[in-house]
């Protein structure tokens, strides 16, 4: 494939063909907890989104221009943990700070997603598939938006699914981990379209 | 091998005292709200404190002390307070807690709203006057086979003035059956009077949390530490009758009342419906013939419902609403003060309501 379209492709492969939470079943915790309401998997969703996509370049940097001059690849765990969480921590206290609106929608999920393996994976795979920054740039961003097109799915899902009758030992988790599997398997007729390593 | 571990040591240390400080300068510049104030109860008190930290906290800081039981975790709704002024909009972490009367009231989870500007709250009057104290155990003793009577002593030069009836929240710290420390609410057994102990009854719940803690780990000379007064159980100033009715430690708060009436010289016609299973239930028996002989107007009826063969009873026999609804003749004009299980309780207002006792002259503290 030509270089130049490779960040259009994997724009579209993490939304659709690499789907992080579908195909690699990563961030399913919140997944499953929070997708019990639309507003409140609208609100995780765009704060996913966003997360993704700057921690992603933040990490990316700090890969390229820290950890690889002095050869300290292995300590990249490590290292994307303690970036991802203080960046989260920083823009919570600065959207508490100056958006009332933006910090009921969107603020208080923050902390939630910190820890969340879905934003480590996006950076680990970008590592991994050796993108250079812009790419990786739009590979959190589609990351991002591919959990949140999941979440508003099952959310979507979910909200039929309170007039359906499940058997009462499937109830909760265990419908909708059913659910997520047959999700995951739909998503998958997409994987003819784009192919990503 | 050596340059290798101290570069990466050094790299390390450096991301994380650079991220580190960035929080440090995130904190007190954004994270900074400065002081506000808090004006309570129509600027009766106005406090200043540092902003940006949740409400139940700044109070407490400043003395004012809300009743809360999960330590402002936001998990067990009691620490609501009116917030009038500067409230904004509710968090969704309080919602599960507040219901839609409430909403009207601007009633919020103090644990959860953070003052980030001056406000303005309305609390209960009597929250003023409730405090921590640090004490110590000065007795334990067994009043039967499953209740101990604990009596703390305030440090030197402090005084607690409940009204008879109150409770104080009762601190357990750390232990195996607990990874934090819990507050628990028990009733004060001591008269008022005595300012500087306060005397409490536990009765031992199996896998209770404090009272496990109370009857296995605690010793004399332990400190503890409680907050309080609170409450609303004490008694009213009228000319009705008095109905008393508790059960197992239900006795603190009344024989607090009662020897409160015998300091003060109240001599109303009361009595005192004390209900165990057998002889071994009944406690502090000396203690209530004695109210009787200050109390000319006094009757304790402790109440048996299974006496066992070797108790030679005499007594009253039977379920306590049975000799309620035996004895009490005059019910319109009798208050009534109810303190046991909540199974107790609600069987025991449906027997008072039998008798004519207005709803409004029944008061009850329910153990849950």
């Amino acid at each position: 494939m030509h270089d130049a379209l490779l960040p259009l492709s994997v724009f579209f492969a993490s939304i659709f063909t690499s789907n992080i939470l579908l195909t690699n079943y990563l961030g399913t915790c919140s997944f499953l907890s929070v997708s019990k309401e639309m507003k409140t998997s609208l609100g995780l969703g765009v704060a996913v989104i966003f997360v993704m996509a700057t921690t992603t370049p933040l990490n990316w940097l700090v890969y390229e221009y820290l950890l690889l001059p002095f050869g300290l690849e292995y300590l990249r765990f490590i290292v994307f943990i303690i970036v991802i969480a203080a960046f989260v921590q920083l823009t919570e206290m600065a959207i508490e700070r100056y958006s009332e609106p933006l910090y009921q929608s969107l603020g208080i999920f923050l902390p939630l997603i910190t820890v969340n393996c879905a934003i480590l994976g996006v950076s680990l795979f970008m590592v991994i598939r050796e993108y250079s920054f812009f790419t990786s740039f739009v590979f959190g961003l589609g990351s991002g938006i591919g959990w949140f097109v999941a979440i508003i799915a099952m959310a979507g899902i979910r909200v039929k699914l309170k007039n359906a009758k499940v058997v009462p030992a499937l109830e909760g988790p265990g419908i909708t981990l059913i659910i997520a599997g047959f999700m995951a398997m739909a998503f998958m007729g997409f994987s003819g379209m784009i192919a990503v390593s | 091998m050596v340059i290798t571990l101290l570069i990466s040591i050094a790299v390390i240390s450096l991301i994380s005292v650079f991220l580190a400080l960035l929080m440090v300068i995130a904190d007190a510049t954004i994270g900074n709200y400065g002081i506000v104030r808090i004006s309570i109860n129509d600027g009766t008190k106005e406090l200043e404190v540092k902003g940006g930290q949740p409400l139940l906290k700044a109070l407490n800081q400043e003395g004012v002390f809300i009743p809360s039981a999960c330590g402002g975790r936001g998990s067990c709704g009691l620490c609501k307070v009116r917030v009038v002024q500067g409230g904004g909009e509710y968090l969704p972490t309080e919602l599960p807690f507040i219901s839609e009367d409430e909403k009207k009231q601007q009633v919020r989870l103090s644990c959860q709203f953070k003052v980030k500007a001056d406000v303005a709250i309305v609390i209960p009057e009597e929250l003023f006057s409730v405090r921590e104290f640090i004490t110590r155990v000065e007795r334990i003793r067994d009043l039967t086979h499953d209740i101990k009577e604990v009596t703390l002593r305030l440090k030197d030069g402090e005084t607690i003035t409940p009204l008879a009836g109150q409770y104080i929240q009762f601190k357990v710290p750390e232990y195996e059956n607990t990874e934090e420390s819990v507050y628990r609410a028990y009733s004060v057994a001591s008269p008022p009077d005595d300012n500087t102990r306060v005397e409490l009854e536990i009765r031992l719940v199996p896998n209770g949390i404090c009272t496990t803690y109370v009857h296995t780990i605690l010793k004399e000379g332990d400190e503890v530490t409680i907050n309080g007064p609170y409450g609303e159980f004490y008694l009213r100033e009228s000319d009705r009758n008095i109905i008393f009715i508790a059960g197992g430690s239900g006795m603190a708060p009344i024989k607090s009342i009662l020897m409160d009436m015998a300091q003060k010289g109240i001599n109303r016609k009361a009595m005192y419906f004390f209900g165990a299973r057998s002889k071994r239930d009944l406690f502090l028996l000396d203690e209530m013939h004695a109210l009787e002989q200050r109390l000319p107007n006094f009757t304790f009826v402790p109440a048996l419902s299974e006496p066992a063969a070797e108790d030679n009873w005499e007594g009253e026999t039977g379920l306590i609403t049975d000799v309620v609804r035996r004895m009490v003749k005059d019910g319109p004009n009798s208050e009534a003060y109810l303190c046991g299980s909540p199974g107790m309780i609600n069987a025991c207002m449906a027997v008072l309501t039998e008798l004519n006792v207005a709803p409004e002259n029944i008061f009850y503290d329910k153990f849950s």
